[in-house]
């Protein structure tokens, strides 16, 4: 019983560690940590520019959080986030910028998000296939398919479809912008968080309903648990491999909604800028619980503003070093023998 | 005589489950003493207490005189304890030696280890005490009898004084029970003290000194085993008079249902595990399959359910109602009417770390009287759960958020049956230890579903270690040998042998070996 709530709170405990250790780290580099904290948390929250940016950061980390996750319970440790975000980028850009000024905003942004999941999912299931297949392990498949998007992708920019005077995609048209909050709600004024945030959580939860609530998700998680007996009771293990990697693909891909259609509105090198491998961190501090990947992406959205806010007085790298700290700590204290 | 283990008053609850009430006992230094008791009496909890798995709510315990309280296994393995899981714990890919000796390595890390000399050494151990094993095979190509002499070398290679063995001959043969028994009496001989957990009254009466029996956590009573019986241990075990013997009143066979025909296996190493085995099930009829472990009772079961090693040879045809299925999945074959009781539940038939009411579903789940959407009906699953475990009386109160694993290791084989018997349109049957660690009071609960699910209709294969069992259930039975049918017991002669008792007992076995 008290192993149980203690691993309730290894999440916090994990975040207060770290934080105590970077803490130590900046007095060392001569800054007061007080000081760094409080302009920190300032920076996030005083102003609603600040909330805004952490909250379009969140976003895209709920994304990338959540393809993790849900491999992380067949047993498949995605690390192809940032290829299955970078292509998906790519594709909206591209679809966004080729279809017509005059279609319907719901229209076109629905196109966008379906080639973004379309060309997320199909990088995703290719290395699901490779394993169920081939028997390669989804690790080194992703790591791989992670260099192709990236070689693809700038090859592709530089053949024919970055604008030689920006360096970008061509702008898509207004029709295709998702709106932002600011826009609906009148709150994060000058921001670029936008609807996207609502779809984030909207896929949160329908994860959470598909792993805990649906047949699938109960098949998916005994192949996970109990392999063996999973092809005893005729699941077939393949099909949900696949599935679940063309599904994680497709959730990363979603990312690009609010990177490409919510926030830029073009393509350009650099934009999913490590979002993908964030995503391993927001999922392994969530315990791969699709629910709790939402506020390990909030921790992990301030550390990425927050640091770029401060970064006037210590280096970015600081922040690396604090998140990486938090899930080696939660690893160890998961490692723990109740 | 000095007590080699005392206990006062131990006490360990789990949530609000109380495994262990005040249990006060005293082992007699170089005794041999068995612990019986329903499933979830808290026999492994008690013995796990003592191992320093688990560390008690209360209570004391004096080991040879000493009070102690161990902290983890690794104390109680210092102070001379030991102990035989009732689920192996050897790690499939290292050697016997390797196993034997991990975590005694007697060099510093990074050095490198000296494997002739320890296999050496464990040679000699095996030999001593005749528990014969290759020190240099690699545990994952073992028998299940064998893995478990490996566990009793790493006990006694570890010098222990007191040996606790968790339902030991659970998964063994009559001749490597006796086997085991004949060491374990040496041991005794030795002056080291024995505790062993069982289910068997017979092997209580013919090896243990004195026996305690539990019932829901608490202890019922300690007796002396040559002033007591089967009878009375069984009363005080389940609170009632127990029928021993299930009446088995002679059935009425239909039609044909599995006919397997000149079926042969080899693997992909050349191997041949099965060899022109031909038999038939009719429905209604009970085909007992008799047989020593490793005589191709696994390979044949793994052919019926779809699920053998596909870069073996197979030869011969499998029939289901005159349907060739060789080669379909096991989801197909489930679909037919088909049910299978896995030998090993934990690793094939269950998910642990799932609720019981999800385990009750398991491999069931795709019936639509659970379906809701694209989920499930978790009101009805968990009502079907609560009744089909109210009727194999699982042990359990909260189906819905107990996970599995969590039930003792019967009341995880009774939810199998349970839900195997359970299936709707059964045709098929196929058991395979189906009462292995299971008490007997829930063995005499699952025969006499066994015997109804045959005069509903179905055609049942039981494949079982146990050869009273077999011989209680059976219509016809067969005789595997080195992959073959060797005989085939016709109904008379199984109804008449049921009447002979133990003769015809000695002649099956002597069909098998
Ligand atoms: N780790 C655990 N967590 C929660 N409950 C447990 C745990 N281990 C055992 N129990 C509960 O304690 C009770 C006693 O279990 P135990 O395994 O000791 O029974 P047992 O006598 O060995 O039964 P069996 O003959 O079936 O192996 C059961 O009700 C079981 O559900
Ligand atoms: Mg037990």
């Amino acid at each position: 019983m008290t192993a149980r709530i203690f691993r309730l709170f290894i999440p916090l405990l994990a975040v207060a560690a770290a934080a105590l250790c970077s803490m130590a780290i900046i007095a060392l580099s001569g800054r007061d940590p007080l000081m760094i904290c409080e302009k920190l948390f300032r920076a996030a929250f005083a102003s609603d520019y600040g909330a805004g940016q952490v909250l379009f950061k969140t976003t895209t980390l709920i994304f990338t959080g959540l393809a993790v996750a849900l491999p992380f319970r067949a047993r498949l440790f995605n690390v192809g986030g940032e290829g299955q975000l970078q292509l998906a980028a790519l594709a909206a850009a591209i679809t966004g910028a080729l279809l017509p000024e005059s279609l319907p905003p719901v229209v076109a942004v629905l196109f966008s998000a379906f080639a973004a999941m379309a060309a997320g999912g199909l990088w995703g299931a290719s290395a699901g296939l490779l394993k169920v297949r081939f028997g390669v392990n989804e690790v080194i498949s992703t790591i791989m398919l992670n260099f192709i998007a990236q070689a693809a992708t700038g090859y592709l920019m530089s053949w024919r479809f970055a604008e030689p005077s920006t360096g970008h995609t061509a702008e898509t048209g207004g029709a295709f912008m998702l709106p932002q909050i600011d826009d609906l709600f009148g709150l994060f004024a000058g921001s670029p968080a936008n609807i996207s945030l609502l779809i984030a959580l909207g896929t949160a939860l329908c994860a959470a309903l598909y792993l805990f609530r649906s047949r699938a998700g109960y098949e998916l998680q005994a192949v996970g648990l109990q392999p063996e007996a999973a092809k005893y009771a005729g699941i077939q293990s393949g099909r949900h491999v696949t599935a679940v990697m063309g599904l994680a693909g497709a959730i990363a891909g979603l990312g690009a909604l609010n990177l490409v259609s919510g926030y830029k509105h073009y393509y350009e090198a650099g934009l999913t800028g490590g979002f993908g491998f964030s995503g391993i961190a927001v999922a392994l501090l969530a315990g791969a619980n699709p629910l709790w990947i939402v506020p390990a992406a909030l921790f992990f959205g301030l550390l990425e503003y927050g640091g770029l806010a401060v970064g006037a007085y210590v280096p970015k790298d600081i922040f690396m070093i604090i998140q990486a700290l938090t899930i080696l700590i939660v690893i160890v204290l998961n490692a723990r023998k109740p | 005589m000095e007590n080699a283990i005392r206990l006062t008053a131990l006490s360990k609850k789990f949530g609000t489950v109380e495994a262990c009430r005040s249990v006060s006992l005293s082992i007699r230094s170089g005794s041999i003493h068995a612990v019986v008791g329903e499933n979830g009496a808290g026999k492994s909890t008690l013995a796990r207490l003592i191992y320093g798995m688990h560390r008690p709510d209360g209570g004391t315990m004096e080991i040879n005189g000493t009070p102690v309280s161990f902290a983890s296994p690794a104390e109680a393995i210092a102070a001379g304890i030991g102990m035989v899981h009732q689920h192996f714990m050897l790690v499939p890919t290292l050697t016997v030696a390797e196993n034997v000796t991990l975590g005694l390595e007697k060099k510093r890390l990074f050095f490198p280890l000296d494997p002739e000399g320890s296999a050496e050494s464990i040679r000699q151990l095996s030999l001593k005490y005749g528990l014969a094993v290759d020190p240099l095979a690699p545990v994952s190509t073992l028998s299940v009898g064998e893995e478990q002499r490996v566990e009793i070398l790493k006990v006694l290679y570890r010098n222990a004084r007191i040996l606790i063995l968790d339902e030991p001959t659970a998964v063994l043969t009559p001749q490597e029970t006796s086997r085991l028994f004949a060491m374990l009496r040496s041991l005794a001989g030795e002056g080291k003290t024995i505790l062993i957990i069982t289910h068997k009254l017979d092997e209580v009466l013919a090896l243990a000194d004195t026996v305690t029996v539990m019932s829901r956590g608490s202890v019922t009573g300690t007796l002396s085993c040559k002033e007591t019986s089967k009878e009375e241990l069984a009363r005080m075990m389940v609170g009632r008079s127990v029928l021993l013997r299930i009446e088995n009143p002679p059935s009425t066979p239909g039609e044909t249902v599995l006919s397997v025909e000149n079926l042969g296996f080899r693997t992909a190493a050349g191997l041949v595990k099965l060899e022109k085995v031909s038999f038939c099930i009719r429905s209604g009829e009970i085909f007992g399959l008799a047989g020593v472990e490793g005589n191709g009772q696994s390979e044949l079961l793994s052919l019926l359910w779809g699920i053998h090693d596909r870069s073996g040879q197979l030869s011969g045809k499998m029939l289901f109602e005159g349907a060739d299925i060789t080669g379909r999945s096991p989801g197909e074959i489930a679909r037919l009417g088909v049910s299978l009781v896995p030998e090993d539940r934990l690793k094939h038939a269950v998910v642990p770390g799932f609720s019981v009411a999800g385990n009750m579903i398991f491999g069931r789940h795709r019936e639509k009287r659970f379906h809701q959407g694209f989920g499930f009906d978790r009101r009805e699953v968990a009502e079907y759960s609560r009744n089909l475990g109210g009727t194999y009386d699982v042990r359990c109160t909260d189906h819905e958020n107990t996970p599995l694993g969590a039930l003792s290791g019967g009341n995880q084989q009774k939810v199998v049956v349970a839900r195997e018997l359970d299936r709707p349109g059964l045709k098929l049957l196929i058991l395979s230890q189906p009462t292995r660690g299971v008490d007997i009071g829930a063995i005499e609960q699952i025969h006499r579903s066994i015997i109804g699910a045959r005069d509903q209709g179905a055609a049942i294969l039981l494949v079982s270690s146990e050869l009273d069992e077999l011989i209680a259930l059976s219509t016809r039975i067969g005789a595997l040998y080195q992959g073959s049918i060797r005989r085939i017991f016709s109904p008379e002669e199984v109804r008449e042998g049921r009447k002979r008792g133990r003769p015809f007992e000695e002649e099956l076995g002597l069909s098998i070996t």
